[in-house]
Protein backbone atom coordinates (compact mmCIF):
# COMPACT_ATOMS: atom_id res chain seq x y z
CA UNK A 1 0.00 0.00 0.00
CA UNK A 2 1.88 3.41 -0.89
CA UNK A 3 2.38 6.12 1.60
CA UNK A 4 0.33 8.64 -0.67
CA UNK A 5 -0.45 9.51 -4.00
CA UNK A 6 -1.56 12.97 -6.30
CA UNK A 7 -4.22 13.60 -8.34
CA UNK A 8 -3.46 16.08 -11.60
CA UNK A 9 -6.19 18.49 -12.36
CA UNK A 10 -5.91 18.09 -16.18
CA UNK A 11 -7.44 21.09 -17.09
CA UNK A 12 -5.42 23.50 -14.69
CA UNK A 13 -2.03 21.63 -15.28
CA UNK A 14 -0.42 23.79 -18.07
CA UNK A 15 2.61 20.83 -18.67
CA UNK A 16 5.49 23.54 -17.76
CA UNK A 17 7.37 20.02 -16.75
CA UNK A 18 8.47 21.72 -13.67
CA UNK A 19 7.20 19.09 -11.34
CA UNK A 20 8.53 16.29 -13.41
CA UNK A 21 11.85 17.49 -12.82
CA UNK A 22 10.89 18.20 -9.00
CA UNK A 23 10.05 15.00 -8.36
CA UNK A 24 13.21 12.57 -6.44
CA UNK A 25 11.33 9.50 -7.67
CA UNK A 26 10.51 10.32 -11.20
CA UNK A 27 7.14 9.18 -11.18
CA UNK A 28 5.40 12.29 -13.05
CA UNK A 29 6.12 11.80 -16.93
CA UNK A 30 4.36 13.81 -19.90
CA UNK A 31 3.12 10.76 -21.89
CA UNK A 32 0.85 13.43 -24.91
CA UNK A 33 -1.63 10.40 -25.09
CA UNK A 34 -4.14 13.00 -23.75
CA UNK A 35 -4.77 16.70 -24.06
CA UNK A 36 -6.89 19.03 -21.75
CA UNK A 37 -9.42 22.15 -22.47
CA UNK A 38 -6.45 24.36 -23.02
CA UNK A 39 -5.14 22.48 -25.51
CA UNK A 40 -2.12 21.37 -23.68
CA UNK A 41 -0.47 18.04 -22.69
CA UNK A 42 -1.10 17.71 -18.95
CA UNK A 43 1.23 15.53 -17.01
CA UNK A 44 0.65 12.22 -15.62
CA UNK A 45 0.77 10.38 -12.29
CA UNK A 46 2.41 6.57 -13.08
CA UNK A 47 3.03 4.81 -9.72
CA UNK A 48 2.40 1.12 -10.16
CA UNK A 49 5.17 -0.01 -7.19
CA UNK A 50 3.46 2.84 -4.70
CA UNK A 51 6.82 4.58 -4.48
CA UNK A 52 4.90 8.08 -3.80
CA UNK A 53 5.67 9.14 -0.28
CA UNK A 54 3.65 12.47 -0.26
CA UNK A 55 6.53 14.67 0.03
CA UNK A 56 4.62 17.28 -1.67
CA UNK A 57 7.69 18.61 -3.81
CA UNK A 58 5.78 18.57 -6.91
CA UNK A 59 3.00 20.45 -5.30
CA UNK A 60 5.25 23.03 -4.18
CA UNK A 61 6.63 24.26 -7.55
CA UNK A 62 3.51 23.42 -9.60
CA UNK A 63 2.91 27.48 -10.39
CA UNK A 64 -0.74 26.36 -10.97
CA UNK A 65 -1.92 24.63 -7.57
CA UNK A 66 -3.07 21.09 -10.28
CA UNK A 67 -1.67 18.95 -7.64
CA UNK A 68 -2.97 17.47 -4.76
CA UNK A 69 -1.10 15.50 -2.27
CA UNK A 70 -3.21 12.51 -0.39
CA UNK A 71 -0.72 10.55 2.31
CA UNK A 72 -2.04 8.17 5.01
CA UNK A 73 -3.30 9.62 8.11
CA UNK A 74 -0.50 9.03 11.19
CA UNK A 75 -1.23 6.12 12.86
CA UNK A 76 -2.22 6.90 16.49
CA UNK A 77 -0.02 7.09 19.38
CA UNK A 78 -1.36 4.78 21.66
CA UNK A 79 -0.21 1.59 20.03
CA UNK A 80 2.94 2.44 20.95
CA UNK A 81 3.45 2.22 24.79
CA UNK A 82 0.71 -0.73 23.86
CA UNK A 83 4.05 -2.55 21.89
CA UNK A 84 6.94 -1.94 24.71
CA UNK A 85 4.20 -3.59 26.77
CA UNK A 86 4.26 -6.25 24.90
CA UNK A 87 8.30 -6.53 24.33
CA UNK A 88 8.48 -5.97 28.14
CA UNK A 89 6.21 -8.89 29.01
CA UNK B 1 -13.65 25.89 -16.95
CA UNK B 2 -15.01 24.31 -13.74
CA UNK B 3 -12.72 22.62 -11.06
CA UNK B 4 -13.20 19.52 -9.99
CA UNK B 5 -13.85 19.41 -5.98
CA UNK B 6 -12.15 18.80 -3.40
CA UNK B 7 -12.67 16.00 -0.96
CA UNK B 8 -10.39 16.37 2.57
CA UNK B 9 -10.41 12.09 3.01
CA UNK B 10 -10.54 9.61 -0.03
CA UNK B 11 -10.16 5.55 0.21
CA UNK B 12 -8.67 3.80 -1.65
CA UNK B 13 -8.75 -0.31 -1.70
CA UNK B 14 -9.79 0.16 2.04
CA UNK B 15 -6.95 2.60 3.20
CA UNK B 16 -7.63 5.77 4.30
CA UNK B 17 -6.04 8.62 2.79
CA UNK B 18 -6.19 12.67 3.79
CA UNK B 19 -5.31 15.42 1.92
CA UNK B 20 -1.89 16.97 3.01
CA UNK B 21 -2.10 19.09 0.02
CA UNK B 22 -4.99 21.61 -1.92
CA UNK B 23 -5.90 24.61 -2.70
CA UNK B 24 -5.64 27.53 -0.37
CA UNK B 25 -8.90 28.67 1.04
CA UNK B 26 -7.91 32.38 0.05
CA UNK B 27 -8.04 31.85 -3.78
CA UNK B 28 -10.77 31.38 -5.97
CA UNK B 29 -11.39 28.17 -7.59
CA UNK B 30 -10.58 29.60 -11.28
CA UNK B 31 -7.31 28.28 -12.78
CA UNK B 32 -4.32 30.87 -13.53
CA UNK B 33 -3.98 32.65 -16.60
CA UNK B 34 -0.76 32.89 -16.31
CA UNK B 35 1.59 31.05 -19.56
CA UNK B 36 2.97 27.85 -18.32
CA UNK B 37 5.53 27.86 -15.79
CA UNK B 38 5.28 31.26 -14.68
CA UNK B 39 5.98 31.91 -10.92
CA UNK B 40 3.00 34.69 -10.45
CA UNK B 41 1.02 31.66 -9.53
CA UNK B 42 3.32 29.89 -7.33
CA UNK B 43 3.68 33.79 -5.03
CA UNK B 44 -0.46 33.84 -5.29
CA UNK B 45 -0.40 30.64 -3.56
CA UNK B 46 2.61 31.66 -1.34
CA UNK B 47 0.58 34.80 -0.07
CA UNK B 48 -3.49 32.82 0.06
CA UNK B 49 -1.11 30.07 2.19
CA UNK B 50 0.44 32.82 4.55
CA UNK B 51 -3.15 35.02 4.75
CA UNK B 52 -5.34 31.12 5.80
CA UNK B 53 -2.48 30.64 8.28
CA UNK B 54 -2.75 33.86 9.99
CA UNK B 55 -6.39 33.83 9.83
CA UNK B 56 -6.79 37.59 8.18
CA UNK B 57 -8.93 36.82 5.14
CA UNK B 58 -12.15 38.63 5.88
CA UNK B 59 -9.88 42.02 6.73
CA UNK B 60 -7.51 41.92 3.97
CA UNK B 61 -7.70 44.26 0.72
CA UNK B 62 -5.04 43.85 -2.39
CA UNK B 63 -3.62 46.54 -4.90
CA UNK B 64 -3.43 45.16 -8.22
CA UNK B 65 -0.50 46.42 -10.18
CA UNK B 66 -0.37 46.85 -13.75
CA UNK B 67 1.22 44.66 -15.60
CA UNK B 68 0.45 40.30 -15.45
CA UNK B 69 -0.69 40.69 -11.94
CA UNK B 70 -3.38 42.78 -13.03
CA UNK B 71 -6.04 40.01 -13.28
CA UNK B 72 -5.30 39.24 -9.08
CA UNK B 73 -8.62 40.47 -8.33
CA UNK B 74 -10.17 37.16 -9.99
CA UNK B 75 -7.85 34.88 -8.42
CA UNK B 76 -8.24 35.99 -4.52
CA UNK B 77 -10.83 35.53 -2.66
CA UNK B 78 -11.26 39.08 -1.17
CA UNK B 79 -11.65 42.93 -2.02
CA UNK B 80 -9.16 43.91 -4.44
CA UNK B 81 -8.31 47.72 -6.15
CA UNK B 82 -6.33 47.61 -9.54
CA UNK B 83 -4.89 50.91 -9.64
CA UNK B 84 -3.09 53.17 -11.81
CA UNK B 85 0.43 52.22 -13.17
CA UNK B 86 2.86 52.34 -10.71
CA UNK B 87 0.20 54.02 -8.01
CA UNK B 88 -0.79 50.97 -6.03
CA UNK B 89 0.98 52.57 -2.74
CA UNK B 90 -0.25 55.17 -3.42
CA UNK B 91 -3.63 54.08 -3.28
CA UNK B 92 -2.29 51.32 -0.21
CA UNK B 93 -1.85 54.45 1.81
CA UNK B 94 -5.45 55.78 1.36
CA UNK B 95 -7.18 52.68 2.35
CA UNK B 96 -4.60 52.03 5.23
CA UNK B 97 -5.28 55.11 6.66
CA UNK B 98 -8.98 55.65 6.15
CA UNK B 99 -9.70 52.13 7.91
CA UNK B 100 -6.51 51.21 9.91
CA UNK B 101 -7.94 47.59 11.11
CA UNK B 102 -7.80 46.08 7.33
CA UNK B 103 -4.38 44.35 6.14
CA UNK B 104 -3.20 46.00 2.76
CA UNK B 105 -1.23 43.99 0.98
CA UNK B 106 0.17 45.55 -2.26
CA UNK B 107 1.55 42.83 -5.29
CA UNK B 108 3.38 44.53 -7.76
CA UNK B 109 5.55 43.94 -10.45
CA UNK B 110 9.50 45.48 -11.46
CA UNK B 111 8.02 47.74 -13.95
CA UNK B 112 5.22 49.24 -11.46
CA UNK B 113 7.14 49.22 -8.78
CA UNK B 114 11.03 50.30 -9.80
CA UNK B 115 9.85 52.25 -12.92
CA UNK B 116 6.94 54.49 -12.83
CA UNK B 117 5.75 53.70 -9.25
CA UNK B 118 9.93 54.76 -7.42
CA UNK B 119 8.63 57.85 -5.87
CA UNK B 120 5.79 56.53 -4.55
CA UNK B 121 7.39 53.37 -3.29
CA UNK B 122 10.31 55.23 -1.65
CA UNK B 123 7.85 57.69 0.03
CA UNK B 124 5.86 55.26 1.33
CA UNK B 125 8.32 53.31 2.78
CA UNK B 126 9.99 56.58 4.02
CA UNK B 127 6.80 57.52 5.81
CA UNK B 128 6.90 54.16 7.71
CA UNK B 129 3.20 53.08 5.88
CA UNK B 130 2.09 49.52 7.77
CA UNK B 131 1.81 47.73 3.85
CA UNK B 132 3.20 44.60 2.81
CA UNK B 133 4.54 44.88 -0.37
CA UNK B 134 4.99 41.64 -2.67
CA UNK B 135 7.43 43.00 -5.42
CA UNK B 136 8.04 40.26 -8.12
CA UNK B 137 11.34 40.79 -9.64
CA UNK B 138 11.51 38.71 -13.19
CA UNK B 139 14.07 41.69 -15.26
CA UNK B 140 12.22 42.37 -17.66
CA UNK B 141 8.35 44.02 -18.64
CA UNK B 142 6.66 40.86 -18.91
CA UNK B 143 2.69 41.80 -19.89
CA UNK B 144 3.76 44.29 -22.92
CA UNK B 145 6.42 42.18 -24.90
CA UNK B 146 9.43 41.81 -23.13
CA UNK B 147 10.92 44.91 -23.12
CA UNK B 148 13.97 45.70 -21.27
CA UNK B 149 12.97 47.13 -16.95
CA UNK B 150 14.98 48.68 -14.89
CA UNK B 151 16.17 45.40 -13.62
CA UNK B 152 17.20 43.81 -16.75
CA UNK B 153 20.36 42.57 -15.74
CA UNK B 154 23.97 43.87 -17.75
CA UNK B 155 24.13 41.77 -21.17
CA UNK B 156 20.67 40.70 -20.93
CA UNK B 157 18.78 40.73 -24.09
CA UNK B 158 15.94 42.44 -24.56
CA UNK B 159 13.50 43.68 -27.40
CA UNK B 160 14.12 46.75 -26.75
CA UNK B 161 17.90 46.05 -25.64
CA UNK B 162 18.54 43.30 -28.62
CA UNK B 163 22.48 43.00 -28.13
CA UNK B 164 22.10 43.29 -24.52
CA UNK B 165 21.96 45.95 -21.88
CA UNK B 166 24.75 48.46 -22.06
CA UNK B 167 25.80 49.73 -18.37
CA UNK B 168 27.40 52.91 -20.20
CA UNK B 169 24.70 53.93 -22.20
CA UNK B 170 21.50 52.71 -19.92
CA UNK B 171 22.84 52.19 -16.66
CA UNK B 172 22.64 49.40 -14.08
CA UNK B 173 19.88 47.27 -12.48
CA UNK B 174 18.33 49.20 -9.68
CA UNK B 175 18.23 47.14 -6.28
CA UNK B 176 15.27 48.24 -4.50
CA UNK B 177 15.34 45.63 -1.52
CA UNK B 178 19.05 47.39 -0.86
CA UNK B 179 17.82 50.87 -1.32
CA UNK B 180 14.83 50.79 0.82
CA UNK B 181 16.23 49.05 3.82
CA UNK B 182 18.38 52.17 4.16
CA UNK B 183 15.08 54.02 5.46
CA UNK B 184 14.14 54.10 9.34
CA UNK B 185 10.24 53.84 8.47
CA UNK B 186 10.90 50.15 6.88
CA UNK B 187 10.49 47.52 9.22
CA UNK B 188 11.06 43.91 7.36
CA UNK B 189 12.68 44.06 3.35
CA UNK B 190 14.06 40.60 2.21
CA UNK B 191 14.91 39.14 -1.34
CA UNK B 192 14.29 35.95 -1.74
CA UNK B 193 13.70 33.44 -5.51
CA UNK B 194 11.47 30.91 -6.30
CA UNK B 195 14.07 28.58 -8.22
CA UNK B 196 12.93 25.51 -6.71
CA UNK B 197 11.34 24.24 -3.65
CA UNK B 198 13.65 25.27 -0.72
CA UNK B 199 13.71 28.43 -1.88
CA UNK B 200 9.67 28.70 -2.17
CA UNK B 201 9.27 27.62 1.44
CA UNK B 202 11.69 30.27 2.37
CA UNK B 203 10.00 32.70 0.71
CA UNK B 204 6.64 31.56 2.42
CA UNK B 205 8.65 32.84 5.87
CA UNK B 206 9.35 35.61 4.53
CA UNK B 207 6.11 36.83 3.33
CA UNK B 208 4.54 35.33 6.79
CA UNK B 209 7.33 37.87 8.23
CA UNK B 210 6.35 40.91 6.33
CA UNK B 211 2.47 40.33 7.04
CA UNK B 212 3.76 39.93 11.15
CA UNK B 213 5.68 43.48 10.81
CA UNK B 214 2.06 45.15 9.39
CA UNK B 215 0.02 43.19 12.18
CA UNK B 216 2.31 44.52 14.80
CA UNK B 217 2.03 47.79 13.54
CA UNK B 218 5.73 48.04 13.01
CA UNK B 219 5.77 50.06 9.68
CA UNK B 220 6.55 49.46 5.52
CA UNK B 221 7.38 45.84 4.92
CA UNK B 222 8.56 44.38 1.34
CA UNK B 223 10.08 40.82 0.21
CA UNK B 224 11.32 41.25 -3.40
CA UNK B 225 11.17 38.01 -5.15
CA UNK B 226 12.81 36.60 -7.82
CA UNK B 227 10.71 35.12 -10.41
CA UNK B 228 10.54 34.10 -14.00
CA UNK B 229 9.14 35.12 -17.25
CA UNK B 230 10.19 31.96 -19.93
CA UNK B 231 8.24 33.32 -23.15
CA UNK B 232 10.20 36.45 -23.13
CA UNK B 233 13.55 35.22 -22.15
CA UNK B 234 12.96 32.49 -24.83
CA UNK B 235 13.41 29.70 -22.13
CA UNK B 236 11.64 26.63 -21.12
CA UNK B 237 10.39 27.08 -17.81
CA UNK B 238 13.16 24.80 -16.50
CA UNK B 239 15.86 26.48 -17.97
CA UNK B 240 14.27 29.72 -16.74
CA UNK B 241 13.88 29.02 -13.34
CA UNK B 242 17.73 27.59 -13.38
CA UNK B 243 18.63 31.09 -15.40
CA UNK B 244 17.25 32.68 -11.99
CA UNK B 245 19.06 30.57 -9.85
CA UNK B 246 22.32 31.37 -11.54
CA UNK B 247 22.55 34.16 -12.68
CA UNK B 248 19.96 36.18 -11.78
CA UNK B 249 20.72 35.78 -7.61
CA UNK B 250 24.62 37.33 -9.00
CA UNK B 251 23.42 40.59 -9.25
CA UNK B 252 20.23 40.26 -7.09
CA UNK B 253 21.53 38.40 -3.97
CA UNK B 254 18.96 36.71 -1.74
CA UNK B 255 18.92 37.74 1.74
CA UNK B 256 17.17 39.73 4.87
CA UNK B 257 18.25 43.36 4.07
CA UNK B 258 16.27 44.70 7.48
CA UNK B 259 14.28 43.17 9.87
CA UNK B 260 13.13 44.74 12.96
CA UNK B 261 12.51 41.01 14.77
CA UNK B 262 15.75 40.04 14.81
CA UNK B 263 17.40 43.63 16.01
CA UNK B 264 14.85 43.18 18.75
CA UNK B 265 16.33 39.76 19.89
CA UNK B 266 19.96 40.86 19.68
CA UNK B 267 19.23 44.12 21.66
CA UNK B 268 17.05 41.67 24.38
CA UNK B 269 20.19 39.63 24.05
CA UNK B 270 22.90 42.35 23.92
CA UNK B 271 21.19 43.64 26.91
CA UNK B 272 20.60 40.24 29.42
CA UNK B 273 23.93 39.80 30.76
CA UNK B 274 24.82 43.65 31.96
CA UNK B 275 21.45 43.58 34.21
CA UNK B 276 20.22 41.18 36.78
CA UNK B 277 17.90 38.70 35.84
CA UNK B 278 14.87 39.81 36.85
CA UNK B 279 15.81 43.33 35.10
CA UNK B 280 16.38 42.18 32.09
CA UNK B 281 12.97 39.50 32.12
CA UNK B 282 11.22 42.95 32.99
CA UNK B 283 12.31 44.69 30.06
CA UNK B 284 11.30 41.86 27.64
CA UNK B 285 7.77 41.75 28.68
CA UNK B 286 7.77 45.53 27.89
Amino acid sequence: MPIGFIEILDDTCKGCLLCVAACPKSLLHQTKKKINKRGLYPVEFVDPEGKCNACRLCAIVCPDVAIRVYKQPRKPKTEQPAAAEAKAG
Amino acid sequence: MEAVPEKKRVTVDGQDYELVFGRPASLTSKPFTYCPGCNHGTIHRLVAEVIDELGIQHRCVGMASVGCSVFSYEFFDFDFISCAHGRALAVATGVKRVQPDTVVLSYQGDGDLAAIGTAETIHAANRGERITTIFVNNAIYGMTGGQMAPTTIIGQRTTTTPEGRDEHRIGWPIRMSEMLALLPGVAFVARTTCHDAKSILKTKVAIKKAFRAQLEDRGFSMVEILSNCNVNWRMTPQDAVNWVGEEMTKVFPPGTYKDVFAEDQEKARADAPSKTKAQSSEKTEV
